[in-house]
């Protein structure tokens, strides 16, 4: 390539019809709930792994249910199942299994 | 002992629901309507959230029994006189109405989405308001409406919206969307249903229950951030932006249906009134009425009543409950 001494950025915009939702479908059939989030943020709130890293359930569930997982899915490696955004969720989702189904689905263990 | 006539404006629920229970108290209510038949808005929907129920089936319920009710459509008000003794209502058709006690019920408007130019209505092929929506869920028949994969519902169309002229909140939209994308799924359920809000108000009983449903059942997909503008390629397929506010990502999207929400405005007849009887409006243009809390149904004027929408966005079981009261609240000034 030619240097014509400047570079193009890359456009941010999501194009949702580019991104890809099968594996978030999948886990939907595993997780009834994974549409039930209100983005109240509370599980992020009282994350202990939250207070240290990057680690959110709230953009990691919401990125998945966009298709956009790239930027958010390696968070959950931060995650040490102490299950209190269980504890806090107000639409009962039992949070921690979700974890478990995300990180089999998604194959987070490998990465 | 003689009960009076009472003249009700506007027969839509409201008005109709006042001359009822007015006429159950022995008046004679006296229901002037300007369209061709009573019913107001209640006659283009639907389906009434949150359970359902047919709106043709409430309106029959409504007006299977007017008898003692004397109502004229097609009337439109030319002058209204106030005296010490009470009102008269000149209409068009050279009739004259003396009443001691006027209700005034004259409901809201929808907000013309052709106003917010950058959503395309009129303009674009496949976008469509919540009304347009209803009507198609009663005729199934909408040129509009051709199978689409994938459908958007733009909340607070002209609602909070300051650029728009009207800053409150409509109320009853959310509600409204959230039961339109649930209807719409059970219609196509391979469609991709998407709603763009800004805040989600869902303030009544089980109405969150709609909400989760949706969510859970449907598959409805809740996006937080405004459409900030529409266009429409060669297909008449529409381009979508808006900004996913909770992953703090624009994103763009295509779509084959675009639902707008529009909002709820003073209706043209509150407007109209609300000058030939000098009545107070707030910024919003909707009656303020003598006392929001205590008095909410009556104006500054002793024996001018007013109820329903034309005094803010309210669902049809509010509307209903504050006519009933109106007619008390006209039964105890005229027997005092």
């Amino acid at each position: 390539m030619i240097d014509f001494g400047y570079t193009l950025s890359k456009s941010g915009t999501l194009k949702i019809e580019n991104l890809d939702d099968s594996r978030f479908k999948a886990l939907h059939k595993l997780e009834p709930d994974a549409y039930k989030c209100i983005n109240c943020g509370s599980c992020t709130a009282s994350c202990s792994a939250g207070v240290f890293t990057e680690l959110s359930l709230r953009k990691i569930l919401l990125s998945l249910q966009r298709g956009d997982e790239k930027d958010y899915i390696n968070q959950l490696q931060s995650c040490m199942l102490c299950g209190k955004c269980m504890l806090v969720c107000p639409r009962g989702i039992n949070t921690r299994h979700l974890i478990l189904s995300i990180s089999k689905i998604y194959n987070t263990v490998d990465r | 002992m003689a009960k009076d006539n009472v003249i009700v404006i506007g027969g839509g629920p409201c008005g109709i629901e006042v001359s009822r229970n007015l006429r159950d108290l022995g008046y004679t209510p006296i229901l002037l309507e300007q369209q061709s038949e009573l019913g107001g808005h209640l006659r283009l929907w639907d389906r009434l959230f949150p359970e359902g129920v047919e709106a043709r089936k409430i309106l029959k319920d409504l007006t299977s029994d007017l008898k003692g009710v004397k109502w004229f459509t097609d009337v439109n008000i030319e002058s209204i006189h106030k005296s010490r003794k009470g009102y008269t209502v000149n209409v068009d058709t050279g009739m004259s109405f003396e009443t001691k006690a006027l209700v005034v019920t004259t409901g809201f408007k929808l907000f013309p989405a052709e106003r917010k130019q950058e959503y395309g209505y009129n303009i674009y092929e496949r976008v469509i308001t919540n009304a347009d929506l209803e009507q198609y869920f009663h005729t199934r028949k909408d040129p509009r409406i051709q199978n689409p994969k994938t459908i958007g519902f733009v909340h607070c169309v002209g609602s909070r919206d300051e650029k728009a002229c009207n800053r409150q909140c409509s109320k009853v939209c959310c509600a409204t969307a959230v039961k339109q994308a649930s209807e719409i799924k059970e219609l196509f359920p391979d469609a991709i249903v998407y709603c763009f809000y800004m805040d989600l108000r869902l303030f009544g009983r089980s109405y969150e229950d709609m909400y989760l449903t949706a969510q859970k059942q449907y598959g409805v997909r809740f996006i937080r951030g405004r459409v900030s503008e529409v266009s429409e390629d060669i297909d008449g397929k529409l381009f979508v932006k808006a900004e996913d506010t909770l992953l703090g990502k624009p994103m763009k999207m295509k779509l084959d249906l675009l639902v707008l929400m529009t909002g709820i405005l003073p209706g043209e007849s509150t407007t109209q009134l609300s000058e030939m009887l000098k009545i107070n409006v707030g910024e919003d243009g909707f009656f303020t009425p003598r006392d929001t809390i205590l008095e909410p149904c009556r104006a500054k004027d002793a024996g001018l009543f007013m109820a329903g929408a034309c005094t803010g966005p309210k669902t049809i079981p509010e509307t209903l409950s504050e006519a009933r009261a109106t007619a008390i609240q006209v039964h105890k000034y005229l027997s005092r």
